[in-house]
């Protein structure tokens, strides 16, 4: 979609560059803080925890060096929001990361880019080099006597793990793409063991208009648990596709209606690590507390086959999982067993329900996020389209 | 970008770490929690592991060891704590604030299974085909969770190759769990990295620098890895067959030298506790099985001191009053880990190690010559093989250049689980064997030559004969009952001060021809440390380049193992702090048991000295078969 046609209320509203750092000039950490707060803004990567809090620990903590990372491998299948965002409004992520190093005391943000996502590296960098030439970046930006900061850019190797925030400062540090043990959490020992918030592109491209047109403003929009809108990156059987800006709390009946989806049979909520949303449930709201989502949506309609769609999905688990812990790592081969063992007509209902278990298992026992969110959709899906799986053209009959 | 300081593994292999408060009875200093459904306090910063511990609940563990950083990686310790979504790796939780834990709910019993499930689903091989059964963690997990078939089903083929190229070291990743400790080992422990998880999902596994066979990249062969591995996915490189073949073969002599470390840890192979030394039981059992002679590697400590001592002050005596430029602080040679280490890290320091062979190689070099003419046995049909707690001793053995007898100086180096294994095979049960003695020539050695196997040894008995030699008095005199305490424990790192005084002893006949008189170091200090496990090797070695206070020493040991040689990567399976603490016990008490402490009083190394080196300690024939050289490895050259 055109960025001229691109219409939202919150994200995509009028902002002129460098506003939100120029509002910095007449108010304290206290008042971002408080503003923050007041938005109840939550993270856009999709866990969903409230930002001023997070920002709170970090501005709290007493440290030599902060830092405030911008999440910007976006990996998850099904998701090109955050792309959209740096390619097009890149004014918006860069004072999210000055207002988020001014309020947290941090000199130092860092863009932690996706491999793939090389080509805009350059408008990036061009970008953040016109940014210090305006005084935007740099020593005592915009006159502000001590208020220094600057961005760099660094890019991923390809690795899905990355995205989770403990593995992302590993990698940072120029170690292997691993999950932490946590506690600790970023915010006390994050990237060099220094007070770290990670946040979303999205989450710090919510920021600047905040700052400039208030908490009360932005929550206006939205449920009273998921305030403001949210991106959605909508893909698949579905007329027009691309980014949408829709207050959370939209029904998904809505926004298949919004993007021309006919005969849809299953809404993907959340990528390869979300969950299958069947038809009868299609009056489900998109929020936090219902149907979360970092933003991906997939739109799948009458003619495709969900064994063959979890199998996509359970595939790319295999792969991804950084094999650090045993859950994740021999857990998602056994699952993709399964859907395979299925789809050749050779399983057991018995068996089935066992990795269905093992599916729970590694939902509550796996290290990090990866792991204990990559068996939602093998479950969803099983269980939300049984009759298809089991008794339809999607595998033979069990024994 | 800042420095991570002294944190050498990847955070992600490392919990918070929090300080324990010394106080305990301060304000927050303990913290009331409960542990299934018991109201405990535990000191703030303990890990959930530690309190269950503390408190007499068991928490399997798999990936988790004492020595070792946390990993937090196999997951099989998770349990419940109340308010959190999922369940948490006991190991790696450390205890801030008051919670509730419950380590045997339905959803963490249902989560150990299931993992257990998952390992045995991959780890290629069966148990009665396995030279760990019995003795192996993911094995006594199957057990104690009752595991009676393989839900997840079994690998058939093995995944990877088994690699059999090093001479110490046998990597079989088929077995292996995934559980790091080989990484953190190598990493963290020994700072060594060789080994490190490669690849991703599906198909991680432990490799090398390029995947290269492990004989091909910088590798120590400390073994290290071998001794905390739970599963059979690394062993050491077996010789018993080939042993076993000479024992049969009516025309070989064949020949076995036991070092210190092995007696005082084999009968831990036996069921006994850490810390029953086995000399003389294992003398019998030897001849049982069918070796013909049984010496003691002791003597050839005790020709190791008397060789390196003279070196050391030779090299003092061309510093000191020829002026010349010497490599000095002299290393220690013994460990065959740390010679390599050094060369592969340090080879602009190769001149800093004494060129005195290793005990193990000395005693191979005299076999072959001094005891064959002796004897009248034919070199070529002796078959020496060394009992050592090493299983870089594998490998020193193999090195090209210890031919100095014209032979193969010694045949093969056999750990101390082979060694039990073979015992075991022959039918005796080692404790119940009558003691007897080691054979001559060399009989019985010193006490010096027994402390060679804990950290600190060889210096504690370097510095027994050096104080005598130079000073002229008895050690005793200066050191209470010889006990030279400040070079014992498990510091990391120990240092020493002796000064020499204005008093000093007539020379030595021994050393007549090689010094003069000792005025020389008349108000001198002799300046030694000791360091044992490569990562202190590695602080002392940087310290040094650096131009620090060790730069300054005269004389430096190091081990490469942590706690010495009793903590060899050779030694029986499981290794802790504690286990490694009672061997050390074990082997000063027996020093202390002994007639003879002193290198120089062994009256086997004064008759070698007037009949075979009859030049004398460091003379031509010493030089030719008791010396060696070192080679300039840097990180290229395995």
């Amino acid at each position: 979609m055109e960025k001229t046609k691109r219409k939202g209320a919150v994200i995509f509203s009028k902002y002129s560059r460098g506003e939100g750092i120029k509002r910095l000039l007449s108010i304290s950490r206290e008042e971002v803080l408080f503003e923050l707060r007041d938005s109840k803004l939550k993270g856009r990567g999709g866990a969903g925890f409230p930002t001023a809090t997070k920002w709170n620990i970090v501005a709290a903590a007493i440290s030599s060096q902060k830092y405030i990372i911008c999440n910007a491998d976006e990996g998850e299948p099904g998701t090109f929001k955050d792309r959209v965002l740096l390619l097009e409004y890149p004014e918006l992520v860069f004072d999210g990361m000055v207002i988020a190093g001014y309020t947290i005391g941090a000199k130092h943000g860092i863009v932690y880019l996706r491999g793939e996502y090389e080509y805009i590296l350059q408008s990036l960098e061009d970008y953040l080099a016109k940014m210090r030439n305006d005084n935007l970046l740099g020593k005592n930006i915009l006159g502000k006597e001590g208020f220094d900061f600057d961005i760099s850019i660094r890019l991923g190797s390809g690795a899905y793990v990355c995205g989770e925030e403990t593995a992302l400062i590993e990698s940072l540090e120029g170690n292997r793409g691993e999950a932490r043990n946590r506690p600790p959490y970023p915010v006390n020992t994050g990237y060099m063991g220094k007070p770290t918030v990670v946040n979303n592109v999205e989450t710090l491209a919510s920021v600047p208009h905040i700052i400039v047109k208030g908490g009360e403003w932005f929550k206006k929009y939205g449920t009273d648990r998921s305030t403001g809108s949210k991106l959605f990156s909508v893909s698949g059987d579905c007329g027009r596709p691309g980014v949408y800006e829709l207050p959370w709390g939209t029904k998904i009946s809505e926004l298949l209606d919004l993007v021309g989806a006919r005969n849809t049979k299953a809404v993907q909520v959340g990528g390869a690590s979300g969950t299958c949303i069947p038809k009868s449930q299609f009056d489900r709201t998109l929020a936090y507390e219902d149907a979360a989502t970092g933003g991906s949506i997939m739109i799948f309609n009458e003619s495709r086959n969900m064994l063959h769609v979890l199998k996509n999905f359970m595939e790319f688990f295999v792969e991804e999982s950084c094999g650090q812990c045993t859950p994740c790592r021999i857990g998602n081969t056994k699952l993709l067993e399964g859907v395979e063992m299925i789809e050749k007509g050779e399983f057991t209902f018995n068996y089935i329900n066992q990795l269905k278990e093992l599916g729970r298992t590694m939902q509550v026992a796996s290290k990090c996020g990866l792991g204990q969110s990559s068996p939602n959709s093998f479950i969803s899906i099983l269980e939300n389209f049984k009759e298809e799986i089991f008794n339809g053209n999607g595998g033979a009959h069990g024994k | 970008m800042e420095s991570k300081g002294d944190l050498r593994a990847p955070v992600s292999q490392t919990p918070l770490i929090v300080e324990k408060p010394k106080d305990t009875s301060a304000i927050g200093g303990m913290v009331s929690i409960e542990i299934n459904e018991k109201k405990v306090a535990v000191p703030l910063g303990t890990t959930i592991l530690e309190a269950c511990k503390m408190n007499g609940i068991s928490i399997p563990t798999l990936c988790h060891h004492d020595d070792l950083c946390v990993a937090g990686v196999c997951r099989i310790c998770v349990v419940e704590v109340e308010g959190m979504r999922t369940l948490q790796a006991s190991c790696a939780y450390p205890i801030t604030n008051p919670m509730k834990i419950k380590t045997s709910s339905p959803m963490v019993r249902r989560a150990r299974r299931h993992i257990i499930d998952l390992l045995l689903s991959e780890h290629y091989g069966e148990c009665y085909s396995c030279f760990r059964n019995g003795k192996c963690e993911l094995q006594n997990l199957a057990k104690e969770y009752g595991v009676d078939s393989y839900t997840f089903g079994h690998v058939e083929k093995p995944k990877y190759e088994v690699d059999k190229s090093s001479y110490s070291v046998v990597r079989d990743m088929s077995k292996c769990v995934l559980c790091k400790r080989c990484v953190r080992t190598c990493i963290d422990l020994q700072e060594v990295g060789v080994l490190e998880a490669v690849d991703r999902g599906d198909n991680t596994h432990i490799g090398t620098f390029l995947e290269k066979p492990l004989a091909d990249v910088i590798c120590i062969n400390c073994g290290q890895c071998i001794n905390r591995c739970p599963t059979a996915a690394l062993r050491a490189n077996d010789p018993s067959d080939e042993i076993w073949a000479a024992i049969d073969d009516p025309t070989k002599h064949v020949i076995i030298q036991t070092a210190p470390s092995p007696r005082a840890a084999i009968g831990e192979e036996f069921g006994l506790g850490a810390g029953h030394s086995m000399t003389r039981e294992l003398n019998t059992a030897l001849k049982r099985i069918g070796f013909d002679k049984v010496f003691d590697t002791n003597f050839t400590a005790d020709l190791t001191i008397i060789e390196e001592g003279t070196e050391l002050i030779l090299r003092l005596y061309k510093a000191l009053v020829k002026k010349e430029s010497v490599a000095l602080p002299q290393f220690t040679s013994c460990s065959p880990g740390w010679v390599k280490f050094l060369e592969h890290y340090y080879p602009e320091y190769i001149d800093n190690l004494s060129s005195a062979k290793s005990p193990q190689q000395m005693f191979g070099a005299l076999i072959k010559t001094f005891y064959a003419q002796r004897a009248g046995i034919d070199p070529a049909n002796i078959v020496s093989v060394a009992l050592m707690p090493c299983s870089a001793k594998k490998f020193e053995c193999n090195r090209p250049e210890m031919h100095d007898s014209g032979y193969k100086d010694v045949d093969y180096g056999l750990t101390t689980r082979e060694m039990a294994r073979m015992i075991k095979e022959a039918g005796i049960n080692l404790p119940e064997m009558p003691k007897s003695n080691f054979d001559n020539p060399f009989g019985e050695a010193s006490g010096a030559g027994l402390i060679f196997g804990a950290t600190g040894g060889v210096m504690e008995a370097a510095i027994r004969s050096v104080v005598e030699f130079v000073l002229g008095k008895k050690t005793e005199d200066i050191f209470e009952k010889a006990n030279i305490i400040p070079l014992r424990g498990f510091e990391g790192i120990k240092y020493m001060e002796i000064p020499i005084g204005d008093k000093v002893g007539p020379v030595p006949e021994l050393l007549k021809h090689l010094v003069p008189n000792w005025d020389w170091l008349k108000g001198a200090v002799l300046k030694i440390a000791v360091a044992h496990g490569t990562a202190n090797a590695k602080k002392i070695m940087d310290d040094i380049k650096a131009g620090g206070k060790f730069s300054e020493c005269h004389f430096i040991e190091f081990m490469a193992c942590p706690g010495g040689c009793l903590g060899g990567g050779g030694q029986p399976i499981p290794t802790t702090p504690e286990i490694r603490k009672k061997r050390a016990e074990a082997i000063y008490a027996e020093d202390e048991s002994l007639e003879l402490r002193k290198s120089h009083d062994n009256p086997h190394v004064v008759q070698i000295y007037q009949e075979f080196l009859t030049e004398g300690p460091c003379g031509h024939l010493s030089h030719e078969l008791l010396h060696t050289h070192y080679l300039k490895r840097g990180r290229y050259i395995a």
